[in-house]
């Protein structure tokens, strides 16, 4: 047997399970409730400062979103977005900013290897399994709404 | 002058000492608690402006620069140059060689290069192969976080057990002789080690095994105990590992007291700095041997140091596939002797 199936691995994996130091869960869904909550709430004055201008709550929702993402692009460019999320967790990372921050963070990264083989290569590094996996499973659930009630 | 094989790859070796260390850190490392021992502390984690993979080989070309300059020697009087780094195909090492133009062997082991470096020259040296070796390993936290993480600005939170790769530099002038007070009088070679650890995020604890593994065979080789030096440094166990190795020594009949420390465990005020585990990297235990150990070896504090520099042997191929961590440690234990001491 190799060393890394033997019992004494197995053994040394189950004291090493024993030692790790428990992530600090409850602070953290506390921090990314904050975070996430703080995020939503600023989008939520944002469509409210367009539904001011005479839109309605549906047409206000697009420029909400881009205005959002231009604000998530913009943090990351000066290097606080990280920061945010640090903290925030998953409050940080879910909402629609922390989609830019995952677009925006590689393509700053990645421009010393050139606009093809870099930014154009990678640009998709860590969105990419977001929107494979995003756009199957909106596929399958509109594939089974379309099943069950017959509206496409 | 000599070298003798005294187990399976250890050996005692006389006559190899340092002439001088160099040690360069970032920011960060300059900031924590080790911070006025490096020779020079870089401003910001970028070079003029040049590329992180660039600010990596500027940092170990200023290192093994001021290494030669320190010794009062010049480049011609350097027979061979060793040295590693993490990046793929050891690129800082070997690019930086274009620019001292002396014979070059780069070399791999992860962040345990620097110990392979140092045992490996003083084998050539004490066998009288070369009468002078610069050994050198860097790191820099961004360029490794490109190659092993994610993009630098992606926000994303750390485990409590991952390590922070260091921004730093150490280089080491190894001459034959007994001219210089600090000499290397034993080498272990370590060997490869995997206990089964799948998590990147958590390399102490699978490199705390080889860790074990090596320093049990260098004492025994050497017949000596770990009460018998003043210090033992591992590389970059970080709190985790040194907590595994703490534990599985105990095990073994091995106890590691107050002389135990790590360098990636010094190198930083933990919590303050919030680097989790610990410092990590090639250049770790490089930067703080060259400048904090060997200042303490240097000043007659220490007699005897036991140097187990640690290294995970892992890409982000390997991981991504679902294989486990090999690990390996190199030891290499140093004396210091009073000027024109006789050597043993």
């Amino acid at each position: 047997m190799h060393q890394e199936d033997s019992d004494q691995a197995k053994a040394y994996q189950q004291l090493v399970k024993k030692t790790q130091p428990k992530k600090p869960i409850l602070k953290n869904v506390v921090w990314a409730f904050l975070y996430g909550g703080m995020i939503c709430l600023v989008g939520q004055c944002i469509q409210t400062a367009f539904m001011a201008t005479g839109m309605t709550s549906q047409a206000a929702t697009s420029p909400t979103t881009v205005v959002l993402i231009g604000v998530g692009a913009l943090l990351t460019g000066l290097g606080w977005y990280d920061q945010i999320t640090k903290r925030g967790g998953m409050g940080a990372t879910l909402p629609i900013t922390g989609f830019a921050n995952a677009m925006v963070a590689p393509a700053m990264e990645f421009r010393r290897e050139g606009l093809v083989m870099g930014v154009g290569a990678k640009l998709f590094t860590v969105a990419g399994p977001v929107l494979v996996y995003g756009l199957s499973a909106a596929f399958v659930v509109g594939l089974v709404r379309y099943l069950v009630t017959g509206v496409a | 002058m000599g070298v003798t094989q005294i187990a399976l790859g250890s050996y005692r070796v006389m006559d190899v000492c340092i002439a001088a260390t160099a040690a360069i850190g970032g920011p960060k490392e300059g900031k924590g608690p080790l911070g006025p021992y490096f020779d020079e502390i870089w401003p910001s984690e970028d070079h003029k402006g040049t590329s992180f993979e660039q600010a990596e080989r500027a940092l170990i070309e200023d290192g093994m620069e001021l290494a030669v300059k320190k010794s009062g020697m010049s480049w011609e009087d350097i027979d061979l140059v060793m040295g590693g780094d993490l990046l793929d195909q050891i690129v800082s090492t070997n690019f930086a060689a274009r620019r001292h133009q002396r014979p070059l062997l780069g070399l791999f082991s992860a962040c345990a290069v620097f110990t392979q470096g140092l045992g490996l020259g003083a084998l050539l040296l004490a066998g009288n192969s070369a009468r002078s070796i610069l050994v050198a390993a860097v790191s820099h936290h961004m360029a490794a976080e490109r190659q092993f993480r994610f993009p630098i600005e992606l926000g994303y939170q750390r485990t409590p057990t991952a390590a922070w790769t260091a921004t730093a530099t150490g280089a080491v002038v190894l001459v034959s002789g007994t001219k210089h007070p600090t000499a290397i009088d034993a080498v272990t070679m370590g060997r490869v080690i995997d206990f089964g650890s799948k998590n990147p995020n958590d390399m102490g604890s699978a490199m705390a095994p080889a860790a074990l593994d090596t320093i049990q065979r260098h004492l025994e080789a050497t017949g000596t105990t770990l009460q018998d030096y003043d210090a033992v440094y591992t590389g970059d166990l970080g709190v985790m590992g040194t907590k595994m190795l703490t534990l599985l020594g105990k095990e073994h009949g091995l106890i590691f007291d107050y002389r135990f420390n790590d360098c990636g465990q010094i190198l930083y005020h933990l919590k303050e700095q919030d680097v989790h585990n610990g410092g990590s990297g090639p250049g770790c235990s490089a930067g703080v041997f060259s400048g904090y150990l060997h200042q303490r070896l240097e000043s007659g504090e220490w007699r005897r140091l036991l140097l187990i520099a640690t290294g995970a042997l892992f890409s982000p191929t390997t991981y991504q596939q679902g294989e486990s961590i090999p690990c390996i440690a190199h030891a290499v234990s140093l004396v210091y002797r009073d000027r024109g001491g006789s050597s043993s």
